[in-house]
C-alpha cells in the first residue's frame, strides 16, 4: 500500500532548498564578475560574465599568505591531535586505569566550553609563555579544544576491535607498544580520517582564537581576512565574494573526495 | 559497572597476567596534561583575573581588587541587556532552527532518490566557516549592494523602508542574525533528525497504517516520540552553540545598535579584550563558563556520552 506523494512536504522541502541555495548562487556568480557588472545587474541577476579578476585582486590584497597561515594552523592542528589523541583514546578502551577513564569523564563534562569562552585567560596564559602573535600559540590551544571530541570518536571505533584480536596479540607476548602499533592503528584508519577532517575543520574554520591571539598582518589566517575585507573593501563585494569561496574550494575538494569522513567530521563539530 | 569490575578481576586473577597488552596510565598522560593545561588552567585563570585589575599588558601585571569588579557586575546594565539579548538569540534559534530541521530531516530520510540528492545540496552551508558564512550574508543585507536594494527597484519602494537598515534596528538586526544561524547550523541538526529518522522501524508506520492513520497522524505518533533523544542531543547542541558563539556578532554588527544585539560573550570580549578590561571581562567569562559547565554536564548525562565511555572496559 503504497503512500501517493506527499506534495506539501515537497513544496516545504523546495522553498528550503531555495533559501539554502540562493545564497551560494549570489556568492559564486557574482565571484566570477566584475565590479560594474555586479553593480548593474544586483545580488539577484543572471550570470552574464565570466571573469578571474576577483581572485587576482584577493590575492593582491594579501588573501594567499591568510591562506597560507590558514594551511600552516591546520596542519599543526592536525599533527598534534594525531599523535596525542590515539593513545589516549586507547587507554580508554584497553586500560584498567580508573584514573584514566575519571579524567577523560571530567574532560568530556567540559564539552561544552568551547575555546571562545576562555579567550581572556588564554590571551593571558599564550602571553605568559611568550608565544603571543605566534602562529604556534594559535595551534597549541586550538589542539587542545578538540581532545575531548576526537577522543570520545576515536574511542568507540577502537572499540569495534574485537576482543579475540587483542587476547590473539597477548598470546604472542606483545605488550601494549606492539598492539597499539600493529592492531588498535591499521585497524581505527575510519576513525582516525574522521577526527583528523574534524581537527582540520576546528583549525580552518577558526576565527576567535587567531583574532584574540594574534597582531601582525602577516600572521592572519583567512578567516581573519575575510572580516578585513568586509571593514576595508566593503564596497567591492565581487572581491570579497571570491575571497569568502577561496576559503571554500579545499572543503569542497574534501567533499568531492572524502565524503563519508567529512560528513563523521562535521557531524561532531556540533553548534559550530 | 560493579558487576563488571568484578568480574575483571577474577579474570586477571585466573590468566595470571594481570595487564599483558593492557596500557597503563601513563599512556593517557600527554593528551590528558596537554588538554589539561589550556582547558582547566585557563579556567582557574578566569577566576583569578576576575579579582584583579588588569590592561592585558605584560608589563603591568594584574592587581588584586577583590570584589570590585563582581560588584560592578551585579549593577551593570549592559549585563543585563546582554542577558536579554542572548536569552533572545537562544529562543530563536530553538524555535526557528528545530521545527526546520525536524520536518526536513525527517523528508530527507525518506527512501526515495531525489530526496537523497536534495540532501546533499541541503549540506552546503556546513562546507562554509562561519566567519564566511557571516560575510556573506553581511553583503546581502548591504543596503546600496545587497537585496534590500534590489527589492527597492523591483518594487518601487521608498528609499527609506523596512529593508533599507536591517542591521540598524536592534529587532531586524537581531532577526538578521537568528537566520544566519538557521541557515548556517540547520543543515547539521537536518543530518542529526534524518540519521534519528532512519533509524525508526518501518513496521510502526506500516502498522499504523493498518490501523487507518493517516500522514499527519504517523508523524505526531510515530515520528516525533521516536526523536525524542535526537531532539534533546540536537537542542542541546544547538542552545550550547548559540550561547557560546558571538564570531556572527562580531562581524556583522559589533553589537550595536548601541548594545541591541550583544550577547554575554560578546559582552565579555567587548568589555574584557577590546576595551582593554581583562579583569571585569572575566568575571563575565566565568558566569559564562558555570552556565556552560551546568548545560555541557546535562548533556553529557542526557545522550549518555559518560556511559559510552564506561562500556567495555571489564571486558
Amino acid at each position: 500500500m503504497r503512500q501517493r506523494p506527499n506534495y506539501l512536504a515537497g513544496a516545504f522541502a523546495g522553498l528550503w532548498l531555495l533559501i539554502i541555495l540562493l545564497p551560494i548562487y549570489i556568492m559564486v556568480r557574482a565571484a566570477f564578475e566584475s565590479r560594474a557588472t555586479y553593480s548593474e545587474n544586483g545580488p539577484l541577476g543572471l550570470p552574464t560574465e565570466f571573469t578571474l579578476e576577483n581572485f587576482r585582486y584577493a590575492f593582491d590584497n594579501g588573501f594567499g599568505r591568510y591562506m597560507l597561515n590558514t594551511g600552516i594552523v591546520t596542519l599543526g592542528t592536525v599533527l598534534i591531535v594525531v599523535v596525542l589523541v590515539p593513545p589516549l583514546a586507547f587507554a580508554l578502551v584497553r586500560g584498567q586505569s580508573r584514573w584514566t577513564r575519571v579524567s577523560f569523564q571530567s574532560m568530556l563534562f567540559g564539552l561544552a566550553i568551547p575555546a571562545q569562552v576562555v579567550v581572556i585567560p588564554l590571551n593571558f596564559l599564550i602571553t605568559k609563555v611568550g608565544l603571543y602573535d605566534t602562529l604556534i600559540g594559535v595551534i597549541l590551544p586550538t589542539a587542545a579544544f578538540t581532545i575531548p571530541l576526537t577522543t570520545l570518536v576515536l574511542s568507540s571505533s577502537m572499540r569495534e576491535i574485537g576482543n579475540e584480536l587483542y587476547e590473539a596479540m597477548a598470546l604472542d607476548g606483545a605488550g601494549p607498544v606492539r598492539s597499539f602499533l600493529r592492531l588498535v592503528l591499521p585497524l581505527s584508519k575510519g576513525g582516525i580520517a574522521t577526527i583528523v577532517i574534524f581537527a582540520a575543520l576546528q583549525a580552518w574554520n577558526n576565527y576567535l582564537l587567531p583574532l584574540t591571539l594574534t597582531r601582525s598582518d602577516d600572521l592572519r589566517v583567512a578567516t581573519l581576512g575575510l572580516g578585513i575585507f568586509r571593514q576595508e573593501y566593503s564596497l567591492n563585494i565581487p572581491g570579497i565574494m571570491a575571497a569568502i569561496l577561496l576559503t571554500v574550494i579545499p572543503i569542497l575538494l574534501l567533499y568531492i573526495f572524502a565524503r563519508r569522513a567529512l560528513v563523521r567530521g562535521l557531524m561532531g563539530v556540533g553548534g559550530k | 559497572m560493579h558487576r563488571l569490575r568484578t568480574t575483571e578481576r577474577a579474570g586477571t586473577k585466573r590468566g595470571g597476567r594481570p595487564s599483558a597488552g593492557r596500557p597503563n596510565f601513563v599512556w593517557s598522560l600527554p593528551a590528558l596534561l596537554f588538554f589539561a593545561f589550556f582547558s582547566v588552567v585557563p579556567l582557574a585563570v578566569a577566576i583569578y583575573l576576575s579579582f584583579t585589575s588588569y590592561q592585558g599588558i605584560p608589563l603591568l601585571p594584574p592587581e588584586w581588587i577583590g570584589l570590585q569588579n563582581w560588584d560592578r557586575l551585579l549593577t551593570d546594565e549592559g549585563l543585563h541587556k546582554a542577558i536579554y539579548v542572548t536569552v533572545a538569540l537562544i529562543v530563536l534559534a530553538v524555535v526557528t532552527q528545530v521545527p526546520i530541521s525536524l520536518l526536513i530531516g525527517v523528508w530527507a530520510a525518506g527512501p526515495q532518490r531525489n530526496r537523497a540528492v536534495v540532501a546533499a545540496l541541503y549540506f552546503i552551508p556546513l562546507l562554509m566557516s562561519t566567519a564566511a558564512i557571516t560575510v556573506l550574508f553581511a553583503s546581502l543585507v548591504d543596503p546600496n549592494f545587497g537585496i534590500p536594494a534590489t527589492l527597492r527597484e523591483i518594487f518601487n519602494l521608498p528609499v527609506d523602508n523596512v529593508f533599507s537598515n536591517l542591521l540598524g534596528n536592534s529587532t531586524t538586526a537581531l532577526g538578521v542574525i537568528a537566520f544566519i544561524y538557521l541557515w548556517g547550523s540547520s543543515p547539521l541538526h537536518t543530518l542529526i533528525y534524518q540519521a534519528g529518522a532512519r533509524n525508526i522501524p518501518e513496521v510502526l508506520y506500516q502498522a499504523a497504517a493498518i490501523d487507518g492513520a493517516g500522514r499527519v497522524r504517523q508523524f505526531v505518533s510515530i515520528t516525533v516520540p521516536m526523536l525524542r533523544n535526537t531532539m534533546v542531543t540536537s537542542t542541546l547542541i544547538m542552545v550550547v552553540g548559540t550561547f557560546t558563539s558571538f564570531d556572527i556578532i562580531l562581524l556583522l554588527t559589533r553589537g550595536g545598535p548601541s548594545g541591541g544585539t550583544s550577547n554575554l560573550p560578546y559582552y565579555m570580549y567587548d568589555q574584557g579584550i577590546a576595551a582593554l578590561d581583562f579583569g571585569y571581562g572575566s568575571a563575565v567569562a566565568t558566569i559564562l563558563i558555570v552556565i556552560a559547565t551546568a548545560t555541557s554536564a546535562v548533556m553529557v548525562k542526557a545522550t549518555g556520552y559518560d556511559k559510552m565511555a564506561g562500556t567495555q572496559e571489564g571486558i
